[in-house]
């Protein structure tokens, strides 16, 4: 634990990163130490560094060659067309592979400085700390309430506190109002907006430092698609994210930083990911240092 | 006339191709009505041959001295029925359960697994005979007399419904979405948990149904009993200890050893009427909990 | 430190883990081992009744295979055995498999969408009837007609070449390897239709269409588009409903008449090797009693090279139309 880290959670809401933090390869040395301006402004604090990661599929690599710094209370989006790779790097982060036959991740991650893929790191655990919000809304065809108290249960949370973590998960994902008079209600008969809100509010109730969030909006209409952005922009005070997005509306709206993958097919045909540039939001929108990327963003391709 | 000049209702088909349609088509309907007529006969016969002898007395009495004799009833078959069936469904179904969760959710497509699945194909495909041999060689034969009891019938039964209860099991948790499994993933649980606490309840009322109609298949088998249960005539609760019998093993006595008689012809039809009873029952509890399941997941 | 935010993690391998991680090692080898006794029991069967059987292979060895059944004389060949059940158990697959492919066009082409359900909820209801019902009603109510029948048929057919030796001397009872064939039929027809009812339905309806909407007849449609798609199914069904026909042991035990003999009167007695073991083990001992549980190994090999000869044109099925897709 450094200095930094600690500083970091200390500070409420963060108004912005943008103005410290110029475009830097990853390869750069991390700031270690605050940023010289005096106020709430702070260094920021790397969660994930991932150097080298490429990820195979039955031996055939579906992307590779991705170095990335991901940094804590940030919203980190990845963006790219269809193929390159962006939610194959984002189940990196949390071992989901693990549970996919024939998927193997070469290179290294760290959280928190610590190798992810380490022999003696609990995949579960990982899992615990790094919550995942899926494509498709996927509640348990349990009650709201059973499926938001799923995880502390499992857990191993006190039966008395349940109730509390049930309902300060669902208030914190903005659903409480809605829910608190059906918690015994089948998840399946809300509408998919709130679902999908339920599956943030299931994520929260385990307490993770970060959630990672896959299209978590593809499936919804534009107001659910409001609501979750709104949310997400509470969220970022207290967690971690990192979003994969076919929507740049939505990245340049949400992120903090963006990463943009696109994705090449190599002499055998298979497509291939690859990570083309990695910086804060506004620039990657605004001034791409790579015209692949500046192709993507104005619409020329992808 | 060109054929779009034609009414929509005057064919251009050829008469022939007609006829061979409507043949074809009245052969298909047969087959289904030469489907029914057994059925129908076999169910009207035991309702009504059965229905001579059915009553209170025929379902509590024991059998009689001689099954010559009129008189007695089956009590001891039926609780021979139940509890070798209890008994070997008690052995079968978690196995089968567990075996079936290997499949799906460790084993998947290794080869290990793959092997697993085409044996437990062929061992469905073993006669129900050959396990009653099988038991009868294993158990029954090391220990003599007192190796004949309900303990063996069960053994023969679980055999015949393992394969059963694995690869319907196996099948129903196929239909479980992988998106649920990840959701709990996701959550830092286990698989262990994860299969206990959300793919087993989802996949609960398809198990249930399936493991009742193998219990429904193996109710009324008479081969795998013929050489393990041996038989008594008093009623027997005890499964381990001493012979027992069973109603499709009475059904079978009192139809070949005793069919000259009619009074064991008419137990026969009576035993008929209680095994097919307890068999669709069986079978109707397992088609109302799928369908139920199917129209409550419908509905969402 | 601020506490408001989650806790900072400690190290990812450090503190306590999320519990059951034993439980979860438990219940992979529980679930391993489960799988396993598929393995197990059926190497035991093999095992177990190749050596109580051992006394008869050694004492007849190739006689093992002869027609000659006479358990008076101590003589056991099985090969009327073999023929019987493999007879009866080709009588009742030609009598079955057009009623079993009727019906089951009738369910997935024929038959209005609502009431296909209680078509095959009635189908099954076949299966649900007890071997020894069907046994108890062939023998009790079917036999007797079926002999005047087979007296008949034998009659018209006396000057006939081939037919008056197939259809010679019917039996008095009824009780015949045609008795046997026909309430076997009835048993494995749900079992063959719903086999292929499942693959006529994963025709693919776009094809269906196209033939419909080239001006096809309903049966034109069948023939050119659901047939080829299926055929290999259709085999693997045939082959699964074979392996069955050829296993069922109490309905033929009732009803083929005991006679263990290599002879063309399908209208005659015969018996087969599931049937004998049903009518002689009750009093059967030393070699007689080796020679009837010979009889279930040989019976056991030959059903297992069915159903392993029915999953080989399965998957070959599966990869053939997975290479397709």
């Amino acid at each position: 634990m450094t200095d930094t880290a600690t500083a970091a959670t200390t500070f409420g809401p963060m108004t912005t990163t943008r103005d410290e933090s110029k475009a830097r390869g990853p390869d750069e040395a991390l700031p270690r130490e605050p940023a010289p301006d005096e106020e709430p402004q702070r260094a920021r604090e790397i969660v994930f560094q991932l150097s080298g990661v490429e990820v195979r599929y039955s031996g055939v690599t579906a992307v590779q060659d991705v170095n990335v710094d991901i940094a804590a209370n940030e919203i980190t989006a990845f963006i790219g067309p269809s193929g390159c790779g962006k939610t194959t790097v984002l189940r990196s982060l949390n071992r989901m592979h693990d549970i996919t036959p024939g998927a193997e991740v070469l290179g290294k991650v760290t959280y928190h400085g610590e190798d992810l893929y380490g022999s003696k790191v609990d995949p579960a655990e990982v899992r615990r700390r790094i919550g995942m919000v899926f494509q498709k809304p996927n509640p348990f065809p349990k009650s709201v309430y059973d499926n938001v108290a799923y995880g502390p249960r499992i857990n191993g949370a006190k039966r008395s506190e349940i109730g509390d973590i049930v309902e300060k998960a669902l208030t914190q994902a903005a659903l409480w109002d809605e829910v608190h008079g059906k918690l015994r209600k089948s998840a399946l008969a809300l509408s998919g907006g709130q679902q999908q809100r339920l599956c943030i509010a299931r994520c929260l109730a385990v307490a993770p430092d970060v959630i990672l969030m896959d299209e978590p909006c593809s499936a919804l209409d534009p107001i659910a698609t409001a609501r979750i952005e709104d949310l997400m922009d509470e969220l970022k005070n207290l967690y971690t994210i990192v979003i994969v997005t076919h929507n740049m509306q939505q990245a340049a709206r949400v992120s903090d930083r963006t990463a943009f993958f696109t994705a090449e097919v190599d002499d055998a045909g298979h497509r291939r990911g690859r990570l083309i540039e990695y910086d804060v939001t506004e620039t990657i929108f605004t001034t791409p240092s790579d015209p692949r990327t500046e192709g993507y963003i104005t619409g020329r391709f992808g | 006339m060109s054929a779009s000049a034609m009414p929509l209702t005057q064919s251009t088909r050829k008469g022939r191709r007609e006829l061979k349609n409507a043949v074809a088509t009245a052969l298909i309907v047969a087959s289904f009505v030469v489907a029914l007529i057994p059925l129908t006969f076999i169910l009207v016969y035991v309702v009504r041959a059965g229905m001579t002898v059915f009553g209170l007395n025929f379902l509590t009495e024991d059998l009689p001295f001689s099954n010559r004799f009129e008189g007695g009833g089956i009590y001891p078959a039926i609780v021979g029925t139940l509890v070798i069936t209890g008994t070997a469904t008690a052995m079968a179904v978690p196995l089968g359960i567990l075996g079936g969760v290997y499949l799906n959710e460790y084993g998947g497509h290794g080869i290990f697994a793959r092997l697993v699945r085409f044996l437990a194909d062929v061992m469905t495909g073993v006669p129900s005979i050959v396990m009653g041999l099988f038991i009868y060689t294993i158990w029954v034969l090391p220990r003599k007399e007192s190796g004949l009891s309900g303990f063996a019938g069960a053994l023969a039964l679980g055999c015949l419904m393992l394969p059963i209860v694995i690869r319907t099991t196996e099948e129903i948790l196929k239909l479980v979405p992988d998106e649920l499994r990840e959701g709990s993933y996701a959550l830092g649980t286990r698989k262990a948990q994860t299969i206990r606490r959300v793919v087993f309840p989802s996949a609960a009322p398809g198990i249930v149904s399936g493991a009742l109609l193998g219990v429904a298949r193996v109710a009324g088998e008479t081969a795998p009993l013929l050489f393990t249960i041996g038989i008594v005539s008093a009623a027997n609760w005890n499964v381990f200890d001493g012979p027992n019998t069973a109603l499709p093993q009475q059904i079978y006595i009192n139809a070949s050893v005793f069919g000259g008689f009619d009074a064991a012809q008419n137990r026969a039809w009576g035993g008929a009427l209680a095994l097919i009873l307890i068999v669709f029952l069986f079978t109707l509890v397992a088609r109302v909990i799928s369908a139920v399941y199917a129209r409550r997941s419908a509905a969402v | 430190m601020a506490t408001d935010a989650p806790a900072l993690p400690a190290g990812l391998t450090k503190g306590k883990r999320p519990p059951g991680l034993i439980a979860d090692r438990g219940f992979r080898i529980l679930a391993l081992a489960a799988g396993l006794m598929v393995l197990v029991i059926l190497a035991l069967i093999a095992i177990y009744t190749t050596r109580e059987a051992w006394p008869w292979f050694s004492a007849e060895r190739l006689g093992i295979f002869s027609d000659n059944w006479d358990p008076a004389h101590q003589h056991f060949g099985a090969g009327g055995l073999i023929y019987g059940t493999l007879l009866v158990a080709g009588v009742a697959v030609l009598l079955s498999l057009p009623i079993s492919v009727g019906i089951a066009l009738f369910v997935t082409d024929v038959a209005p969408e609502r009431i296909r359900r209680p078509i095959v909820y009635t189908v099954d209801l076949l299966a649900a009837i007890p071997s020894v019902v069907y046994g108890l009603w062939a023998l009790l109510v079917l036999a007797e007609p079926l002999a005047s029948l087979f007296q008949t048929i034998s009659d018209a057919t006396a000057s006939i070449p081939i037919l008056s030796t197939l259809f010679a001397n019917p039996s008095a009872s009824g009780k015949s390897f045609m008795t046997a064939g026909i309430i076997v039929a009835i048993m494995i027809t749900p079992i063959i239709t719903s086999i292929t009812r499942e693959v006529f339905a994963t025709v693919p309806s776009a094809q269906k269409e196209a033939a419909l909407a080239l001006g096809a007849t309903r049966w034109e449609m069948i023939r050119g588009a659901v047939f080829p798609h299926s055929r290999s199914g259709m085999v693997a069904g045939t082959m699964i409903g074979l392996g069955r026909a050829m296993g069922e042991t109490i309905a033929i035990a009732l009803v083929i008449g005991s006679s263990p003999r290599i002879t063309a009167n399908i209208f005659g007695p015969g018996d087969t090797l599931a049937s004998i073991i049903a009518n002689q083990f009750g009093e059967a001992s030393g070699t007689h009693r080796a020679a009837l549980i010979g009889c279930g190994v040989v019976l056991f090999a030959i059903t297992i090279l069915i159903s392993m000869a029915a999953r080989a044109v399965v998957a070959r099925t599966d990869r053939r139309s997975a290479g397709t897709v």
